[in-house]
């Protein structure tokens, strides 16, 4: 394999699953599931967390065995038990998660997956062959630094590369874009398409982007709830028909209507706030930003910019190095007495770490704010659990967290029903800055509109929000003001109706 | 102080910084594997410990050094295979193994090593180097155990084998991503027992050296916290074989302190100076915590550092 074939000579893999189970002791993660993909073809799998895409792709990568149902490659019958047995067939995948280890460097990375490397690797030879692969590459990353120092497109390239390197004709892509910008989700995806289109590949795309599914793809399949709900070729179906197969007969909240120029006395200012990272490295730099109550605004940027700094030293979990941030002119402290006397309420990212303590029950979780205040506690420190039970029990009802009961522990909820745990402690009082961060970050079309809609209420009554996300759909739909962080700074600010994706992408990729 | 005593303690220092430095070496350079590997062994001092004890009582049974040497690699090897193993298995904590591992270690070599402290068992001779020299004290300092170019060549090798080798990268690849690791069919358990024993037998080498080296003798008092003091030298090292040899130079240099200055006559503060390696592991512990570069290129698997 040292000598890689030239890639015109070879052609991309058929790839058939025939009625594909999988059980997981009482749960069905995939019923009985059959796509066809034909060589050279761009097929989307798209549907929602939990419908089963990963579930199918897993089964074809070996690492897990389907209960029923086969694997057919370019018309053989094939059992691939493990991952490397999946590599050995022809099929790569590109995880969500980079899989290149940081402190090797790119020609490392991709020399050591390859499963002839001799004992004694001859790098001058190595690197030379490297080379002339990259050379007919449609695209090529520094071989000779560390993976650590790429930016994210950069690995997401590598990781792509090291597939077609390794000669995987079958690339299986998991969501490859949540980590690259606007503008490199385009090129990766659209050179991807091309050479597809030449027949150098077949690509399966795990997604729920439908940009992606209409601008790249040529057919897709629908999963909902661990069965192939539909599915065809792209151009006969529209976006409306495909987000109906995704949710199903769920019925979505409309979320309320922006109002226009609401009065409100509240605002959050912050000025020239530092803040380091864990290695001591400064992570936030000179950040100046000004939220009106009444407003949305929206910090858009690839996840590692600052942004989960910046909200961690708004919710108290990092101190600022430098910098002070102000609410209505007085001066906060991330302190449990300002958060009570500002009334400043935050969805952190991944709310189970964030937000709950993971063993203790829900009803303690809701009372994590009011535990040691009137009717909950007396004096100050006399707890009463009737009361905390009670509160409680009304909030599950009203923001309808499904758990068996409120003495569950949170960590046996499922993330959508953390996530509302957590609204309902946040946001059922009375909310004047409010600090949210991913808030949709893995939950399904319900609970994401649910958790739209009540930042909007928030607004709506006159809260300041300052919403940080990575997802750019998220950030445009929601926000009044759009600011775009990048290498620690606010390098773009822009009001909603003067906000374009393109400028946008331009400053979230550092131009 | 006259240009002479001056001469006198530099000379007494190198000669120390290179007996002592040994010991340090092999730990550091076992450790240095172990922790590539995305494992901490804090155990390596009951390693040195025993591997003290084995050699010497090989060599005292068979009279053969070299062989001692080569029997305390292989008690290091069972002590890290046990470290590994226990590792390994789900939800156990490296550190909290690796003090058990320790005064095991320890304890096993006090056990058997009761009927050694007496006799006199043949060294491990020492090469020379300084015959071209008239100074006497030169030629002292000069007289160099094998072992410790043993070390240097060993440093060098395991330096080339990280770079150039495939069970160097797979090595580096368990240490900083498991997910990776696993992702390429790679089994990181394995790569870590492996690992440790063999960092184990480079400790039980280290050992050897404290009790088969000038002057030569098996006793419970042999090793003073070596073993441990090696973990603060590899993050001083930042992993780099090569970067061992020098800290271990700087770490006996250190030790070497207090007994130089007590050659020229110089006694005031010989503990204060004997006490020099711990105050410099301290302050190395201190500044590696604080530093950016070292935190850069620490393996990502290790438990101190996630």
């Amino acid at each position: 394999m040292n000598t890689v074939a030239p890639l015109t000579a070879a052609r991309g893999l058929a790839l058939e699953t025939v009625g594909m189970t999988k059980i997981f002791g009482s749960l069905v993660a995939l019923d009985d599931v059959s796509i066809s993909i034909k060589p050279g073809e761009f097929h989307a799998l798209l549907g929602e967390n939990g419908a089963g895409k990963s579930t199918l792709v897993k089964c074809i990568m070996g690492f897990y065995q389907p209960t029923k149902g086969a694997l057919i490659v370019d018309g053989v019958k094939q059992t691939i038990a493990t991952p490397s047995a999946a590599r050995d067939a022809g099929i790569g995948m590109v995880y969500q998660h980079f899989t290149l280890v940081p402190c090797l460097t790119a020609a490392e990375n991709m020399v050591i997956s390859r499963s002839d490397v001799p004992v004694v690797i001859n790098w001058a030879k190595e690197i030379k062959a490297l080379e002339a692969f990259m050379d007919r590459m449609p695209f090529r990353v520094r071989l000779d630094v560390p993976v650590s120092s790429l930016s994210a497109g950069e690995k997401q390239k590598l990781e792509i590369l090291k597939q077609l390197y390794l000669d995987q004709r079958f690339l299986i892509l998991d969501e490859p874009t949540s980590v690259l910008t606007p503008a490199e989700a385009d090129e990766i995806l659209g050179l991807l398409h091309d050479m597809a289109k030449r027949g150098e590949i077949t690509v399966l795309m795990i997604t729920h982007k439908f940009r992606e599914v209409t601008a790249f793809s040529d057919t897709v399949s629908v999963l909902r709830r661990g069965k192939m709900v539909g599915g065809g070729k792209v151009s006969e179906i529209t976006i409306d028909e495909m987000s109906r197969m995704m949710i199903g007969e769920t019925v979505i909240r409309k979320s309320a209507g922006r109002v226009a120029d609401v009065k409100s006395k509240t605002h959050l200012e912050l000025t020239a706030v530092y803040v380091d990272d864990n290695e001591g490295m400064p992570a936030v730099e000179a950040v100046d930003l000004r939220v009106h109550g009444g407003e949305i605004v929206g910090i858009a940027g690839v996840s590692g910019n600052g942004q989960s700094e910046l909200v961690e030293a708004l919710s108290g979990q990092r101190p600022l190095k430098d910098g002070r941030i102000f609410i209505n002119g007085k001066p906060f402290e991330a302190t449990r007495n300002d958060y009570d006397k500002f009334k400043v309420f935050g969805l952190p990212e991944e709310p189970l770490r964030n937000a709950a303590v993971r063993r203790m029950s829900v009803a303690e979780n809701i009372a994590l704010r009011s535990f040691d205040k009137p009717p909950v506690a007396g004096l100050g420190w006399w707890l009463k659990p009737s009361a905390m039970r009670a509160k409680a029990t009304e909030l599950i009802g009203t923001y309808r967290i499904k758990t068996p009961s409120p003495d569950t522990p949170i960590e046996n909820l499922s993330g959508g029903n953390v996530q509302r745990a957590v609204l309902a402690r946040e946001l059922s009082g009375d909310v004047k800055v409010l600090i949210v961060a991913n808030p949709c970050f893995g939950l399904d079309f319900a609970s994401v509109a649910e958790i739209r809609a009540q930042i909007i209420d928030q607004r709506n009554r006159g809260a300041a929000v300052l919403l940080v996300s990575e997802d750019l759909d998220e950030i445009l739909e929601l926000s009044d003001r759009v600011a775009v962080m990048s290498g620690g700074r606010i390098t773009h600010i822009a009001p909603i109706a003067q906000a374009d994706r393109n400028t946008i992408g331009k400053y979230m990729a550092g131009h | 102080m006259t240009a002479g005593m001056l001469t006198t303690i530099l000379i007494a220092m190198l000669g120390g910084a290179i007996r002592v430095s040994t010991p340090f070496m092999f730990v550091a350079l076992g450790e240095t594997i172990t922790e590539k590997s995305g494992r901490i062994n804090l155990g390596l001092e009951g390693n040195l410990v025993l591997g003290a004890m084995v050699a010497y009582g090989v060599s005292y049974e068979t009279g053969q050094p070299w062989l001692g040497v080569l029997c305390a690699g292989f008690s290091g090897v069972f002590l890290g295979l046990i470290h590994g193993l226990i590792c390994s298995l789900p939800r156990v904590n490296d550190i909290a193994v690796g003090i058990a591992m320790m005064t095991f270690g320890i304890g096993v070599a006090f056990f058997f090593g009761k009927p050694y402290i007496q006799p006199s068992a043949p060294r491990l001779e020492s090469l020379p180097l300084g015959n071209w020299s008239d100074n006497p004290a030169l030629r002292s300092a000069l007289e160099i155990n094998p072992l410790f170019f043993v070390g240097i060549i060993m440093a060098a090798v395991i330096w080339w084998m990280l770079a150039n080798t495939r069970p160097g990268v797979i090595l580096r690849m368990v240490g900083d991503s498991e997910p990776s690791a696993r992702a390429m069919g790679v089994n990181p358990i394995k790569v870590r027992v492996l690992a440790t024993a063999a960092g184990g037998f480079m400790a039980g080498v280290g050992g050897a050296f404290l009790s088969l080296s000038y002057p030569g003798s098996w006793n419970e008092g042999l090793s003073s916290g070596q073993g441990l003091m090696a973990v603060a030298l590899v993050i001083f090292a930042r992993w780099n074989p090569l970067r061992c040899i020098l800290a271990a130079l700087l770490f006996g240099a250190a030790g070497a302190i207090g007994p130089a200055l007590q050659s020229v006559g110089i006694s005031q503060g010989y503990y204060f100076f004997n006490a020099a390696p711990y105050i410099l592991t301290l302050f190395i512990m201190i500044a590696s915590a604080r530093s950016g570069a070292s935190a850069a290129v620490a393996p990502g698997e290790l438990s101190i550092v996630k």
